[in-house]
């Protein structure tokens, strides 16, 4: 149990995951995404009527229904979301099984196994949940160009403090865990994270470009949909990262064994 | 040393791995995670670093739905 064995566990995880993750956006994901697209069409190709009734002016937009750059609708919603999917869950996979090399033995009695199922659930909150919550994600459609950057710089920035202040809050309570009680240790992290956090979610603007007109339905099964992605990722690089770090330790702990008993004789 | 070893795993303290040893795999992680996640997250949106939209266009779908702000 070495770090590179940590990063190759993290590395085959994420691998798993993004697959996984790729299904299930195809299944859940995809629909909403094919709904807001339709949408859009529908209400650009009447504002566009309306604006040429008026004045005769055409606008270039962003649109997502014909082929930009020699993508079509297939390949964004097949390989290429294949290769965003897999990429970033390998990638994640591997930051996961280092963070779970960093936690290993420095929780107390918590074996590797338990530390690296914490490091991912705490992931899971701090990078997807929370994030989720404060900026939701958008389906095509919704949202002006003119606003992403400060959209851009607003989801990564809250997306960095609430990743960073669940590091601080382990960090913390790995110091309480010296003198006092897990319990004490849990709470008092959980407080640092929470109130840092909740911080940031009333200090940082919110993001409110959801036109009145869209629909309400799309919105919602886009929003879980890519939940449900999301999940489908980490729960995967959970279960097979986990499974594959209690492999080892077994291994290992069975060595130790083997050796106490050599020495016994 | 009487020892019951009977037990089918049994525990042993598990070793933290020295932070020296640990922060050049963190570093070249952190690195490809950054890298990565700011071509699956962010290319061709509110920065570019290559012309075009190819790579925007391409992740489209999953930079929907991974959670990123697209356009
Ligand atoms: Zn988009």
């Amino acid at each position: 149990m070495n770090p590179r064995s940590f990063l190759i566990h993290g590395l085959i995880a994420g691998l798993l995951g993004g697959l996984v993750a790729f299904v299930v956006a195809l299944g859940v994901g995809e629909p909403a995404i094919n709904d807001a697209i339709a949408e859009e069409e529908s209400s650009a190709a009447a504002a566009h009527a309306a604006e040429h009734a008026e004045e005769g002016t055409s606008t270039e937009g962003h649109s997502h229904g014909d082929e930009e750059g020699g993508i079509s609708r297939g390949q964004q919603a097949g390989p290429g979301l294949a290769t965003a999917t897999v990429l970033f869950g390998v990638v994640l996979g591997g930051v996961a099984g280092i963070g779970a090399a960093f936690a290993a033995g420095r929780f107390g009695r918590l074996s590797p196994v338990a530390t690296t199922g914490l490091v991912v659930g705490l992931g899971f909150l701090s990078a997807v949940l929370v994030p989720w919550l404060k900026y939701p994600p958008n389906p095509p459609a919704v949202g002006s160009g003119d606003t992403i950057g400060e959209r851009t710089a607003l989801y990564f920035g809250f997306l960095a403090i609430s990743v960073l202040a669940v590091i601080g809050a382990l960090i913390i309570a790995r110091r309480v865990l010296e003198d006092r009680s897990a319990w004490t240790a849990s709470v008092t992290g959980g407080a640092f994270y929470l109130g840092l956090v909740g911080l940031a979610t009333v200090l940082m603007a919110p993001i409110d470009e959801v036109p009145d007109s869209f629909p309400a339905n799309t919105l919602v099964d886009f929003r879980v949909g890519s939940l449900l992605t999301q999940s489908a990722l980490w729960l995967t690089i959970g279960v097979v990262l986990t499974g594959l770090v209690h492999r080892a330790w077994t291994a290992r702990a069975a060595e130790a064994v083997r050796l106490e008993k050599a020495q016994a004789l | 040393m009487s020892h019951t070893t009977a037990v089918a795993t049994p525990e042993i303290a598990p070793v933290a791995i020295p932070v020296r040893q640990l922060a050049p795999w963190a570093l070249f992680s952190a690195l490809l995670a950054v890298v990565t996640l700011y071509f699956v997250g962010s290319e061709q949106g509110a920065t570019t670093l290559l012309s075009g939209t190819g790579v925007h266009e391409w992740v489209h779908d999953g930079r929907h739905l991974l959670g990123f702000p697209c356009h």
